[in-house]
């Protein structure tokens, strides 16, 4: 028997009933009420460990590895099903919930405008939005997640989180995705609260070294050193593996090096990886990421939103030897982080450069680090590091074949839109690199969030949920809000089947 | 701009590093006024400064849901940043100009200082011209106040004083008006200032987009609001009783005390007891606040306020349950002495924030009634 001192606090679900008046979980007749003292996610039950039929101790119903928008939504949605349930966020609790908490919006289906979206986002408007971004992914699974999609706002609000109401007239017109108010920090919160409120053990600092699933119940190691935790059912949101530079040099070789890891440094794919070596099956593709263009002093992890580089497409970008080596004009509107991501990062070196003059910098928005600058374009190259003799050239050539309509002519590559001279002294740079929001590899999973082996059947216990999953719905491409709804809609799914199988 | 020092300079930096982050997330803008105000600019001016930090309510939401506030590397720290600019705001734009940079600074010194001195300069008086059987007499019926300390006296030194504090505040106000930058050309005034003393009074943006703000943690609440409210209001109400006192005396001819059940005693009742609650409300919120998002060197100011107007109305409620009592005259000398140190401090202390708010109020309403945000983008150099 696993002996966990002060760490873990057991729950067994069939203590205690979730009342419908009050909206909580009760202590049921004849059951030890709390324990004076501890609060309600240390409420231990007279019995201190449940036996199965087997005799194999557990430690919890339901174990949700991961701390972000998908665990949260499984965590809760399992306890509200009645299991005791136990979470595993590896983040310290200051830093907790994931990439979530640099979302910001979530895309839902609505037949009608609601109070936080506008107009409507038909289920088959979404369904094409997915087919044109993620291919050949499951349909049968896409069309159960866009109609459960359609709920899922009144059932995060149902858990405390608030939505910007849509009338705000500060939020950009929107008629696919609903605006956390504050943002996904705010929904991290809220969802925190709401399952520690409900009774949900909830542990920080608790990286998950080891999944063991071959021997009956789930169990996984925690920690160092390590702990074993044993549980009925097991749900696996842990998000991608971007924030393993290892893994990641080893599919896309030393250009790695040169990412800005965008979100949390905890998403390092050990579960993702334990479960494929446990015979799930793959979905995604293990060489792509979900990247934008960002400012190349980003810090290494955890930058967000806010280091991306808006203005991309109004100067020339250039690689190290001062050479464009794209159409800047190609794509303007918002997926142009995007584009600019998998572009930069396939650059020598996975490094480039944004150069504008005086007046093209009046047109957007500045990084929030200072522009490097310079009086002529010889300057500005030296202080980049990068051949003068060459950026002048290309400047010299750029501005040379500008013609009247915005574009240009006779160089290569051509800028098709938004082409203006570069003549306005202080000139200036922004180092560009490429920033990964997440790896797009994940595990087959079917209706009911289990994870599928490669002949199909289902890995006893074992859901998934969120990014180590996301392919299944997204493929290997991106739709803005779609990953939190992912995980949202499936998290409940998850929790909700894994309590079911936990407390058959 | 506000650079006299380099602490000055500091904190001007820091607070446009923060906004300058702030404007590329926009996360947060669905909870104050600031956000969609900060929209508006690309580049974060010293006079933007001083208006941003002056529009916000130092509400804390943005903190809590702030996914670059420490242990982030960014160390974004909104809330603090703003309230050390707004601090500086108070001292860059004093009345008369000649104590700019010569105040002390935000502590509570000051304050308490001030308020002894007024105390001495209302009971010294009398107690060196009345006998102590006056001093501790018991006194009753109409003008029992007035036999301690004369009614021209107090209308004299407190209405010398008031005047004063309130020319310096309207010299600060216009000052500070100027120091926000020229105001939108052809905004109509007042249709905004109507928007802007409907949020001053409901304090819409202590509001948190709905559920209130992040009073001590993560937290939602009112009770901030509710506390602020309450000292408003009651506030408000005692300057009614004051108000219709004076009617009664000159116009009616009828001299205090008044009976407990006439209209000054009861509008100053209801507004002490309103005084008591919020300060002490709101200085319990104070202490049991998370310290993250708070600028420890700001609290004594603070606190000097709220300790002001909790001991006025404490004091004026004791005054009202004693006034038949030999402990009349005592109570009434600190009473008065409380009100006028308040009067004195008011163009100098933490209470500049209730006019410098509502005036950024405006302004951002009035760039709110000219243009709607996303179209005042504006030209970066």
């Amino acid at each position: 028997m696993v002996f966990l001192p002060g760490w873990v606090e057991p729950l067994a679900g069939s203590l205690w009933e979730f009342d419908p008046v009050l909206g909580s979980f009760c202590a049921k007749a004849g059951a030890l009420p709390c324990v004076a003292g501890l609060g309600p996610s240390q409420r231990r039950p007279s019995g201190s460990k449940a036996m199965a039929m087997t005799g194999v101790p557990y430690d919890c119903d339901v174990l949700v590895v991961g701390g972000g928008n998908a665990a949260l939504c499984a965590a809760i949605a399992a306890r509200r099903a009645g299991a005791a349930v136990l979470l595993l966020e590896a983040a310290p609790k200051a830093l907790r919930g994931g990439n979530a908490r640099h979302s910001r919006n979530m895309r839902v289906m609505h037949d009608a405008p609601t109070p936080w979206v506008r107009g409507r986002y038909p289920a088959d408007d979404y369904l094409a939005d997915l087919r044109r971004v993620a291919g050949n992914a499951d349909d049968g699974l896409a069309r159960l997640f866009v109609d459960a999609s359609a709920d899922i706002v009144d059932w995060l609000a149902g858990n405390g989180v608030r939505f910007q109401s849509c009338a705000d007239e500060v939020l950009p017109y929107s008629r696919k995705t609903a605006f956390f108010l504050g943002g996904g920090k705010a929904l991290v919160n809220a969802l925190y609260a709401t399952a520690d409120g409900l009774g949900v053990a909830i542990r920080y600092d608790s990286t998950v070294r080891g999944l063991h699933l071959r021997d009956g119940a789930p169990a996984v190691t925690v920690g160092e050193p390590g702990v074993t935790v044993t549980a009925r059912a097991l749900v696996v949101a842990s998000g991608g593996f971007q924030a393993d530079s290892g893994w990641l040099r080893r599919e896309w070789g030393e250009a790695a090096d040169r990412f800005a890891i965008r979100g949390t440094p905890h998403a390092t794919g050990i579960p993702l990886k334990a479960l494929l070596d446990e015979g799930a099956e793959p979905v995604g593709a293990a060489d792509r990421c979900h990247m934008v263009a960002v400012d190349g002093r980003a810090p290494p992890f955890d930058g967000g939103i806010v280091t991306r580089l808006d203005g991309i497409a109004h100067g020339i970008v250039v690689d190290r030897d001062g050479r464009r080596f794209a159409d800047e004009g190609a794509v303007v509107g918002p997926s142009r982080y995007t584009a600019w991501g998998e572009l930069v990062a396939r650059c020598p070196g996975a490094v480039a450069i944004s150069i504008f003059d005086a007046a093209i910098e009046t047109r957007f928005r500045p990084s929030i680090f200072p522009a490097i600058r310079a009086d002529s374009i010889g300057e500005l190259a030296r202080d980049l590091g990068i051949s003068p003799p060459a950026l002048e050239a290309t400047v010299a050539g750029f501005n040379a074949a500008i013609t009247g309509g915005g574009g240009t002519a006779g160089v290569d590559p051509p800028k098709t839109r938004l082409a203006e001279p570069i003549t306005v002294p202080p000139f200036g740079a922004y180092p560009v690199r490429a920033g990964v929001t997440s790896t797009c590899l994940g595990v087959r999973v079917d209706e009911r969030a289990r994870v599928l082996r490669r002949d199909g059947a289902g890995l006893e216990g074992v859901y998934a949920t969120g990014v180590v999953m996301a392919p299944n719905i997204l493929g290997c491409g991106y739709l803005a809000g779609g990953a939190m709804t992912v995980g949202a809609v499936f998290g409940r799914i998850a929790g909700r089947e894994a309590a079911a199988y936990a407390l058959r | 701009m506000p650079c006299a020092d380099d602490e000055a300079g500091r904190i001007a930096g820091e607070a446009r590093r923060a906004l300058e982050i702030c404007n590329a997330c926009q996360f947060c803008d669905g909870y104050c006024a600031v956000f969609s105000a900060l929209k508006s600019r690309s580049l974060v001016l010293a006079a933007d400064l001083t208006f941003l930090s002056n529009l916000c309510h130092n509400c804390r939401s943005c903190y809590h849901a702030c996914q670059y506030a420490p242990p982030h590397a960014f160390d974004l720290n909104l809330p603090k940043s703003l309230s050390l600019v707004r601090q500086q705001s108070y001292r860059d734009h004093v009345w008369p100009p000649v104590l700019r940079g010569r105040l002390p600074g935000a502590g509570w010194s000051f304050v308490a200082a001030v308020t002894l001195a007024a105390m001495a300069l209302v009971a010294l008086p009398a107690v060196l011209s009345l006998p102590a059987e006056v001093l501790f007499g018991r006194h009753d019926g109409p003008g029992a106040f007035y036999r301690l300390v004369p009614w021209g006296a107090i209308a004299g030194v407190a209405g010398a004083v008031m005047l004063w504090s309130l020319l310096a505040i309207g010299f600060s106000v216009a000052s500070f008006w100027r120091g926000m930058g020229p105001a939108p050309a052809g905004a109509a005034l007042w249709p905004a200032l109507r928007d802007a003393l409907r949020d001053a009074a409901s304090l819409r943006n202590l509001g948190g987009g709905g559920a209130g703000c992040n009073d001590r943690d993560e937290r939602f609440s009112q009770a901030r609001r509710r506390f602020h409210h309450a000292l408003f209001y009651g506030v408000g109400l005692c300057f009614a009783a004051t108000g219709v006192a004076t009617v009664y005396d000159h116009g009616l001819g009828w001299q205090a005390p008044y009976p407990l059940l006439s209209l000054p005693v009861l509008l100053g009742s209801v507004g002490g007891v309103g005084m008591v609650v919020g300060t002490a409300g709101l200085a319990l919120l104070k202490r049991r606040a998370d310290p993250g998002p708070v600028a420890r060197s700001l609290t004594g100011g603070d606190c000097a306020l709220l300790a002001q107007l909790f001991l006025v109305a404490a004091s004026g409620l004791g005054l009202l349950a004693m006034r038949e009592t030999a402990a009349m005259g005592p109570l009434l000398l600190v009473h008065l002495g409380l009100v006028l140190g308040w009067f004195a401090t008011l163009p100098y202390s933490k209470f500049l924030h209730a006019p410098f708010r509502v005036a950024a109020l405006l302004r951002a309403a009035m760039e709110q009634k000219h243009s709607p945000p996303l179209t005042r983008k504006r030209s970066l150099r």
